[in-house]
């Protein structure tokens, strides 16, 4: 069977990309083979182990259970797009001062999904920790951190250094 | 590049001849060199080299558990468009034999158990290769398959050594006669599971040819022992073959080996005359990728009324292959451990029809060590002794087992530490006691251990004209922060300081150096290094005042001599570690509310990223106590909860207070550096401290991990049993 090929036309890290995927292609697959971005890890590609978090639209998603035909017009951030560009994402930067990773393996993934888990308690959105469900915004304390950050494995054991950057950057 | 540190000023060129003057470079909580790669994503995994006209392979595992391939028919599979190539046994080039046999990879059409790789897809797109993979039609000729670990099995028999070479078996004095005169005696059966080490990065190769040339982007623990291994199976010299390993996503001890797609992606980009990428998926990965046998072990301990061990046997059951012998040396640290006038351990293995076992962070102590210090802790317990006075009452002068001198034993200093740290005094040893809300609240310690090992290595010190110096040397950076050790190691020989020290690594190019295992990375690269950069530093300061030649200057070292030449000694690591748990009665979880150990590892090159070592090897041993468990169905001869969904690793939400620390250990017969390795010890003892604490919080021993919800459910109603 021949492949089905269909063109679309996505923003990344704030450039346009205007290509034809196959229609098999996962949306990680994409940024890993065809557009040069190798930060999005495949660690399971089975949604199991966040090392492929992204944000799309904004919120972190899985890119490897995300199939790339499906984001037509999708605005993807990966963690090559967090800097600016000489100039560290403070997440970034607080990962370094903490020692947040090890191998590094995990590290995009933990990023984006930190990233993401910042925003999403300042919108006001409760964890399964969350005791107040009402609230306008959730803080983040060492508890909810880790409950939001629980999607990203790392094998190393790198959790409290993730923990204390997510934590400062809360802080902020 | 990272901010200096303050000691980091010195510069290399005005520092006066004679010896360097120590910058303090080793020490200092230096951040990781590659920190901003890593956290930009600029950091390249090997997966994400991108030769021109690239190739994805994919591979086919076996789905019977042994017999013969019968026929395989690749017709459906090459009709797909962008398909290269279908390889099996049948049409795979020979490769050279190899003493690994999992290496040997579709050189015949055996099966020696399920999901072994039998067969190889390439194709124009990874898309591409996934489809054609599961239209390969595979006739197999099955034969009845034996999987299942049993402490009666009638094949077991005693290997000749353990790895990596010790006896099998030892005795010394009468063991039977040291139980029967025991006032206490405990003897008990304890069961640990097949564990996966399941690095974040999955096994991944490039492969690229040019002629007889081949270069290989490969996820490994050590680039020259895999370039040796390519260049036999591909009957090469190895000046033809490159390894390179800039970035290595974790190994645990499961790429200190050179796996399957190594040669596949090497044999695959041959054929199609096209470089080739191949990766191990996450769920093939418990078949060809290794993993830590299960055990079987029978701690048998006998003291007198005063706790002073009468007798210490430990017999150990547990498994290998048909494909080739692997000997986990389980009981080894139990020679050692503590004084005893008789003691004996054994080893038995049985051949079954199950993927090769292999390294898994602390192969042998940390299976061990779980049995052993379970068991001291039921000894404690049936002595009405205190755990820790138990263990300081059977400290060793020397080394039961050899005779020889410890370098340093931190044990009682870790467990006294310890012991301050967390909280130990007055604790009532009575079980099942103390409640909080609707959790019965326990602690527990145990001891952690780890043999000092060094490897000769070599290296090179460049003094460069432009100023700064690169260090070369074939190691390994697997996240254990070897590239930023190495720095302050040379920074510290040449007088230098960190940010003019440039350490090259991860590259067969390099001066020739063994792998990152054996918690022996830093002291045998770093001797190397060291040799290296004093012998540079000599020669710039004694031949050329302290100037950098037009051309630079460059020294070489060889360490294998001054490895072979140590004096014998028995050289470990010691640890305490200590758990508080929290078993909810209504669910029967266990919470890690607090874990904390205490190590005697030398001296400290990094404190930043070595206490991040230790606390990742407590967390992986928090991971044995509680989730991990690759659970194997007899009938089909494979594990069933093969990705990370059914095997669970310790996530974000299962690591509280946790905590690492060290004594301060001045030891002499090391290395230059004075330290210790710190990359296993951390795992060693962690599941039996968890383990004694549950016991403590619920009276329920729990001898086979992991720890699960219906070992403690009924926790109120136990007995102590």
């Amino acid at each position: 069977m021949q492949p089905v090929m269909t063109e679309i036309a996505l923003t990344v890290n704030g450039r346009e990309a205007r290509l034809a995927v196959d229609t098999r292609t996962s949306l990680l697959d994409l940024l890993r083979e065809h557009l040069d971005l190798a930060g999005a890890k495949k660690g399971c590609d089975h949604g199991q182990c966040g090392s492929c978090t992204v944000l799309v639209d904004g919120r972190r998603a899985n890119a490897c259970l995300a199939l790339a035909v499906a984001h037509q017009g999708a605005e993807i951030t990966t963690v090559e797009g967090l800097a600016g560009g000489e100039e560290l994402h403070p997440l970034q930067q607080s990962f370094v001062d903490h020692d947040a990773f090890q191998c590094g393996y995990c590290t995009p993934g933990q990023l984006c999904s930190g990233v993401a888990a910042l925003a999403e308690a300042r919108a006001g959105w409760p964890s399964a920790v969350t005791a107040d469900l009402a609230a306008d915004a959730v803080a983040l304390d060492a508890a909810e951190i880790r409950e939001r950050m629980s999607g990203n494995i790392c094998r190393c054991g790198a959790y409290p250094g993730i923990v204390a950057a997510v934590a400062e950057q809360a802080a902020r | 590049m990272m901010a200096a540190t303050p000691a980091a000023a010195t510069p290399a060129a005005a520092t006066p001849a004679a010896a360097p003057p120590a910058t303090g470079a080793i020490g200092v909580p230096l951040a990781r060199i590659e920190a901003r790669e890593k956290v930009t994503g600029a950091a390249r995994y090997a997966y994400e080299h991108q030769p021109d006209e690239v190739a994805y392979a994919t591979a086919v595992p076996a789905t019977i558990a042994r017999g013969r391939i019968s026929a395989l028919d690749a017709a459906a599979a090459m009709e797909v468009p962008g398909v290269l190539a279908v390889l099996w046994h049948a049409t795979a080039p020979r490769l050279q034999p190899v003493a690994d046999g999992e290496l040997a990879v579709l050189q015949s059409g055996r099966v020696a158990y399920r999901g072994q790789f039998v067969a190889l897809v390439v194709a124009e797109t990874l898309e591409a290769a996934r489809e054609a993979e599961r239209l390969v039609a595979i006739g197999y000729e099955p034969e009845e398959h034996d999987s299942l670990l049993r402490e009666d099995h009638p094949g077991l028999y005693a290997p000749e050594t353990v790895n990596p070479s010790f006896p099998a078996a030892t005795s010394d004095g009468d063991v039977e006669a040291g139980l029967r005169a025991a006032a206490v005696a405990i003897d008990k059966t304890y069961r640990t599971p097949a564990l996966h080490n399941n690095a974040m990065e999955p096994h991944a190769t490039v492969a690229l040819w040019d002629g007889d040339d081949l270069t290989c982007w490969d996820s490994n623990q050590g680039a020259p022992a895999h370039r040796a291994t390519l260049a036999q199976v591909f009957g090469l010299d190895p000046a033809r073959v490159r390894v390179i390993s800039p970035h290595v996503g974790g190994g645990f001890g499961s790429k200190g080996s050179p796996r399957p797609q190594l040669v596949l992606a090497a044999l695959a980009a041959r054929v199609v005359a096209r470089p080739v990428k191949l990766a191990v998926t996450r769920r093939q990965m418990w078949a060809v990728t290794g993993y830590r046998t299960p055990t079987i072990q029978r701690l048998r301990l006998g003291a007198d009324a005063e706790g002073r061990l009468t007798a210490i046997a430990h017999d150990v059951v547990e498994q290998t292959s048909t494909v080739r012998e692997f000997a986990e040396q389980t009981a080894v640290a139990t020679r050692m451990m503590y004084a005893a006038p008789n003691r004996s351990t054994s080893h038995r293995l049985v051949a079954l029809d199950v993927p090769t076992p292999s390294w898994m962070r602390a192969p042998g102590e940390c299976p061990g060590m779980f049995a052993l210090e379970s068991a001291v802790d039921e000894l404690a317990i049936a002595a009405g002794i205190d755990p820790i006075e138990l263990r300081v009452r059977n400290e060793p002068e020397v080394d039961p087992h050899s005779g020889h001198r410890f370098s340093s034993r931190g044990l009682i200093a870790c467990l006294r530490e310890g012991a301050e740290r967390f909280g130990w005094a007055g604790r009532d040893p009575a079980p099942g006691v103390r409640r909080e809300g609707c959790r019965l609240v326990g602690t527990g310690v145990a001891a952690s251990t780890y043999p000092v090992y060094r490897r000769g290595a070599q290296a090179f010190a460049r003094a460069e004209p432009g100023g700064g110096f690169t260090v070369g040397v074939g190691a390994a950076d697997i996240g254990t922060g070897a590239r930023t050790a190495l720095t302050q190691i040379a920074a510290d020989a040449l007088g230098a300081g960190v940010d003019e020290v440039r350490v090259e690594l991860g590259d067969s190019a390099l001066p020739r150096a063994p792998v990152a295992g054996g918690s022996a990375g830093t002291a045998s690269w770093g001797t190397a290094v060291v040799k290296a950069c004093r012998a540079l530093r000599e020669r710039l300061d004694g031949e050329h005042g302290g100037v950098v030649p037009p051309d630079g200057l460059r020294a070489d070292a060889d360490s294998e001599q001054d490895v072979a030449d140590q004096e014998p000694m028995a050289r470990h690591a010691f640890g305490a570690q200590f758990a508080e748990v929290k078993v909810d009665l209504d669910t029967g979880e266990t919470e890690v509310s607090r874990l904390l150990g205490v190590f005697g590892v030398g001296r400290i090159v990094n404190p930043r990223t070595a206490r991040s070592q230790l606390v990742g090897g407590m967390t992986m041993g928090m991971g044995m106590a509680l989730l991990e468990e690759s659970v194997l169905d007899p009938q089909f001869g494979d594990y069933v909860n093969h990705d990370l969904a059914g095997y669970h690793v310790a996530c974000n939400a299962d690591v509280r207070d946790i905590q690492a620390h060290w004594i301060d250990e001045e030891d002499p017969h090391l290395n230059p550096m004075g330290s210790k390795g710190i990359g296993e010890i951390g795992i060693v003892g962690t599941a039996a401290a968890i383990a004694n604490a549950v016991h403590h919080a619920t009276g329920i021993r729990v001898r086979e991990l992991p720890i699960r919800l219906d070992d403690l459910l009924w926790a109120e109603a136990a007995d102590g049993s």
